[in-house]
């Protein structure tokens, strides 16, 4: 798994994203907020060390209370709706749309063609991305912090958001709002790649599953429907057609298994599936104490190997 | 000048003012009602949850501390952060804002007591029960789970089975009425119990701060009061309010909880600022510098913080425009706040420092508070906020608001007013640690967490990853928190060794301009002082010994039990008498009543419930039967020429004060699910939705007849009563009540011909919630109507003895208009 130290950073913003003006909005916070606590912890200093002395009350009120709190005020309010302006105008229609729907502990991803996957987004470089986005059970919330600010996912509604990075890269998002056992493990990657790249990567996407020529993988693929895997995903091109799980089409091709839990292999594959619980508690990802070892590797060789 | 009561006093005067005050002893303290007993009560069990809050915040850093931890699994560090959560704002941060007030009003207005003393011990003993049985439930495994916010449908009945929430919901009820039975007591308390001569003017700070506040608990607590009612039919009945599919909106929840919980945020500031005024203009030894601005900043305050709970939902997806229209709001809200630390810097600047506990706990929370409000503006920042929010900057920041805001105050308050309660000093030397210990420890805690909240890292995590740059803030923090801990073990530990109760305190080691600082005993003063400045006993260095050999007014005992004068609100011209009750068990058997009935409602036990519930109603109706005494014939001369009598009717009365204020929170509540109705109904599908009528303009227009009837029949029972209430009053009060049920039934009737049940729509549901909420109201008026035709048969009711009906009326023309006001919104 990727876990570069600041990939899921407000400080550390992608170039051209809508982060990039918050952040740099946030530099001129924390200076002025430093400054402002600095003058009164001073203020305040002075007057326990020097002598009583004759300060004019409605004067300081007026200057210090009123007056400059109000301009400091104001002008902070323009510079943050012209930032806010700026982050949350509509894009034209150019932008590429992806549908992201939050499930109780991953995302669910849907690109315009049927590529669909789980807990992973790929974007061009450079090109203005809108997220739908939605939940299917309870409130989630949206949030690649070196691309964009949150955005809610509530049931009954549909919310928007626009991301865009001009560099290529791999960022890490997480949900921010509190959403039940394992809140804390429902987080996922962003990459943006050069356009060629993305559009190979999408093409690749929306394709059906292959099959494998690996006798390993092929009782791999025996033993996912006779386990009752097939009742929860769906791997297009089989006959896995279940809905309660991601999609596992090209699972082996994700960067993370669990929502940015776990990295993903072979020998993470094989874990997950045999004891999720240990993993990830409370997620409905059941346990499959009923195979053992070698099953275990059969099966998780040929889901790795849907790339 | 010459003094109200002259030298020297009649002999056996003290005895008698001593003998009606008598202290409680053992097993009766339980039974005791007055401020000297309640108000200590309810400091110590607020401090409790304070440290049992704060316990749970420890296990939560230790498992924090390290990624991956598995100190505590997911499932009990989820219920440990809603229980801290809850705890900490409920059990801690709202009872302690009113407990410190109970406490401390009496003495620094000069009233023997507050006016309903039964009231605060009833809120004290409903809030102690049912907090610690609510806290109880972490014993359990079934402490709520959903945060202290609930917000559905998480916490629904689909996602949420089981009993937790529950527990979170019905629990939270006794809180808010005993928040509730607070702020009438301190309302009146302070408008009309206020020393003869202390016009508002005069008052001191904190007293207005504790008059905002009150009022604000009377708007804010309603629409939590509606929310939690209106999820707990949603889980208990699938009444889909919260529900999307069913014409709900989860969404809805958020508006009602932050329209009390932004307001919340400064109901537990505000007391913390009014106590630093006070005590800064003390320790400075000056006057408060700007003393109209810092009334006017609190005032201000009080209503812009109910403008601007939605900046708790800037992340919902909502309109930019909207958005920045409460922006706006919320970055006003800083001016008046630095209004008031301009106010203190002056202050500060003005005075020669008294070097004390009191002082180093102010100017830590200076550094605290200033920090808290500045990340508070940051917050407010609409793009800001969309990175920061419900991240753990946030965390940060809503601590060092609410050490700042309330801890260090309070704080600053127990050293400064220990000894005012047990007659001598904590501390200097423990005092200077304990300050030290908690500052390190609130920067050390908190302030990484801002850090970690830019890092990326959001709130309510149970566990986080290693390698995203989040190790080193969050070790810090919970380093911090051990640090912080001690800091409380140590102060904690000199108040349990040093305060006592003390019967008589004679002392001023602040040199205080304030009255609580004269001699007290459980009486309060022995005369009741004339005030005439702002800092009497700066003004007047003899104002000590004259109260206290009791020249000034009521030095003894008028009416033969206790009392205390009521004055008029504005310029506290002394009005009447007011006789007070002495120690009753009555309260306490209603207040723990009160919190078994929710306990045993939520875990079903509905025979025990019926049976708490009955046991509650009793004894309210017994302490009711006593609350309406026959006035006296005579004038009872307090001192200074001024005779009054001992009982008062109609709109001077403290009652009706009392009864007023109810209602506002009454209406209120209504005006809550108002809300709650026209936004579902500007929302997504139609309303009534298809399959749905409105209810039918028959019933509809012979229930609003009910209602104007029953209202009339009762105004004319009004006239018959001041010619002495006979067999006309009698039939006419029949008459309204069966009116009143009549036009009830109707009512049900109307809405069983909408066409649709409560479970399948929000439209029926919220009709249906309207419906239950009237009916509430009718079986009020109904139990009021036989207790007041029980009252008439004994004859103890008559055109001066009338408190009873005047109350029951006053809340039988509420419920009528209320009534006719449902019935107008259903054909809306």
């Amino acid at each position: 798994m990727m876990n570069e130290p600041l990939a899921q950073s407000t400080l550390a913003p992608a170039r051209g994203s809508a982060a990039a003006p918050i952040g740099e909005l946030g530099v001129v916070l924390y200076v002025g907020g430093a400054l402002i606590l600095a003058v009164v912890s001073l203020l305040a200093l002075a007057g326990v060390v020097a002598g009583p002395r004759d300060a004019r009350a409605k004067r300081w009120i007026l200057v210090g209370g009123l007056a400059l709190p109000a301009v400091l005020l104001a002008a902070l309010f323009c510079y943050a709706l012209a930032v806010g302006g700026a982050v949350a105008a509509p894009e034209n229609g150019d932008s590429l749309r992806v549908q992201v729907t939050g499930r109780q502990w991953w995302w669910e991803v849907r690109y315009e063609g049927g590529a669909t996957l789980a807990n992973e987004l790929h974007i061009p470089v450079g090109r203005p991305v809108e997220l739908v986005l939605g939940s299917s059970d309870v409130i989630h919330s949206f949030w690649v912090p070196p691309l964009a600010g949150k955005v809610d996912m509530i049931p009954g509604r549909s919310t928007r958001l626009v991301i865009r990075s001009n560099g290529a890269g791999a960022f890490r998002g997480q949900c921010a709002e509190y959403c039940g056992a394992q809140h804390a493990l429902m987080a996922f990657h962003v990459v943006a790649e050069p356009a060629a790249d993305f559009e190979d990567w999408l093409e690749r996407q929306a394709r059906d599953a292959a099959p494998s020529a690996d006798p390993a993988a092929q009782r791999g693929e025996a033993l996912f429907f006779r386990a009752g895997c097939a009742s929860c995903h769906t791997i297009r091109g089989t006959a896995a057609r279940g809905r309660l799980g991601p999609d596992l089409t090209h699972v082996g091709s994700r960067r993370s298994l669990a929502a940015g839990t776990l990295g993903n292999h072979v020998g993470t594959m094989g874990g997950w599936i045999g004891d999720a619980q240990a993993l990830k508690p409370g997620s409905y990802m059941p346990p499959t104490d009923s195979l053992a070892g070698p099953e275990l590797r059969d099966l998780a060789a040929w889901l790795e190997g849907l790339e | 000048v010459k003094l109200p009561n002259s030298l020297p006093r009649p002999a056996g005067e003290l005895e008698s003012l001593k003998a009606v005050w008598q202290e409680t002893r053992g097993l009766r303290l339980l039974s005791a009602v007055n401020n000297t007993y309640i108000g200590i009560y309810y400091v110590g069990a607020a401090l409790l949850f304070l440290v049992l809050g704060g316990a749970l915040a420890l296990l939560m850093r230790a498992q924090l501390a390290l990624p991956g931890n598995d100190f505590v699994d997911y499932d009990t560090y989820n219920q440990l952060f809603t229980m801290h959560g809850s705890v900490m704002m409920f059990l801690f941060a709202v009872p302690v804002v009113e407990a410190i007030a109970i406490l401390l009003l009496p003495p620094l207005l000069g009233a023997r007591d507050l006016p309903f003393p039964r009231l605060s011990a009833y809120a004290f003993w409903a809030y102690a029960t049912g907090g610690l049985i609510f806290f109880g439930t972490l014993f359990f495994d079934l402490a709520p789970d959903g945060g202290w916010f609930m917000y559905p449908p998480l916490t629904s009945w689909k996602f949420s089975p089981g009993l937790r929430a529950d527990f979170w919901l019905l629990g939270i009820g006794f809180i808010e009425i005993s928040a509730i039975a607070g702020a009438i007591e301190i309302i009146v308390g302070i408008l009309r119990t206020r020393a003869p001569g202390m016009t508002l003017a005069r008052m001191p700070v904190y007293a207005w701060a504790m008059l905002v506040v009150a009022g604000m608990i009377v708007f804010a607590f309603p629409p939590v009061i509606v929310a939690t009612a209106l999820l707990e039919l949603e889980r208990a009945f699938h009444w889909p309010i919260f529900t999307a599919d069913d014409g709900g909106d989860p969404v809805l929840w958020q508006h009602l909880f932050w329209l009390f919980g932004h307001p919340d945020v400064y109901i537990i500031f505000l007391p913390g600022a009014g106590l630093v005024s006070l005590v800064i203009a003390t320790m400075a030894r000056v006057p408060l510098a700007g003393y109209r601005w810092v009334v006017g900043s609190m005032i201000a305050t009080g209503v812009i913080s109910f403008l601007l709970w939605v900046h708790h939902m800037f992340a919902i997806g909502m309109p930019h425009h909207l958005a920045n229209l409460f922006s706006a709001a919320s970055m006003l809200v800083a001016i008046p706040a630095g209004i008031q630390v301009v106010a203190w810097l002056v202050t500060l600047h003005r005075g020669r420092l008294q070097r004390a506990a009191p002082t180093w706990f102010l100017l830590a929370f200076f550094w605290i508070f200033v920090l808290g409000g500045l990340t508070g503006v940051m917050v407010a920042v609409v793009p800001f906020d969309w990175q920061v929010h419900d991240s753990y900057f946030v965390v940060a920041h809503l601590h060092y608001v609410l050490f700042g805001g309330i801890v260090f105050p309070m704080f600053a308050a127990i050293y400064y007013w220990a000894p005012m309660v047990s007659g001598r000093m904590l501390s200097e030397r423990v005092a200077r640690w304990a300050c030290a210990l908690l500052f390190i420890g609130v920067n050390l805690t908190f302030f990484p967490m801002h850090v970690a909240g830019l890092l990326g890292m959001p709130r309510r995590v149970w566990t986080y990853l290693p390698g995203l740059g989040w190790e080193l803030p969050n070790l810090l923090a919970s380093l911090g928190a051990a640090v912080l801990a001690s800091g409380f073990a140590l102060a904690f530990a000199d108040i349990l060794r040093r305060v006592r109760l003390a019967q008589r305190v004679d002392v001023d080691p602040w040199q205080a301009p304030t009255l609580e600082w004269l001699p007290l005993d459980n009486y309060g003063t022995r005369s009741i002082p004339r005030v005439s400045s702002r800092e009497p006993l700066w003004d007047e260095p003899e104002l000590r010994r004259e109260v206290d050999s009791g020249r000034h007014f009521l030095p003894g005992v008028a009416t033969g039990g206790r009392e205390t004068i009521v004055t008029s609100p504005r310029s506290a011209r002394p009005e009447y008498i007011l006789r007070l009750p002495g120690p009753t068990w009555l309260p306490f058997i209603a207040g723990v009543g009160t919190a078994l009935f929710f306990f045993l409602l939520t875990v079903k036990a509905f025979v025990g419930a019926a049976l708490a519930a009955a046991v509650t109603l009793v004894a309210i109706l017994l302490w009711a039967w006593a609350s309406d005494p026959a006035p006296g014939d005579a004038l009872h001369d307090v001192g200074g020429g001024i005779r009054l009598p001992d009982a008062m009717i109609g709109p001077r009365s403290h009652a009706w004060w009392a009864m007023v204020v109810l209602l506002l929170v009454d209406g209120a509540i209504f005006a809550s699910l108002l809300f709650a109705w026209f936004y579902l109904a500007g929302g997504f599908s139609g309303w009534p939705p298809p399959g749905a009528t409105r209810p039918p303009l028959a019933a509809t227009l012979l229930a609003a007849f009910g209602w104007i009837a029953g209202s009339a029949a009762l105004e004319i029972a009004a006239r018959q009563v001041r010619d002495g209430a006979g067999a006309a009053f009698a039939l006419l009060t029949a008459t309204s009540l069966g009116l009143f049920v009549a036009a009830g039934s109707t009512m049900a009737m109307a809405l069983s011909g909408i066409g649709m049940g409560p479970q399948e729509h929000a439209y029926a549901a919220l009709a249906h919630a309207f419906f239950d909420w009237q009916a509430l109201h009718v079986a009020v008026v109904l139990v009021l109507g036989v207790f007041l035709l029980v009252r008439l048969q004994r004859g103890l009711v008559d055109a001066r003895r009338r408190a009873t009906f005047d109350h029951a009326r006053i809340l039988a023309h509420y419920t009528a208009a209320q009534g006719l006001s449902m019935l107008a919104v259903w054909q809306t």
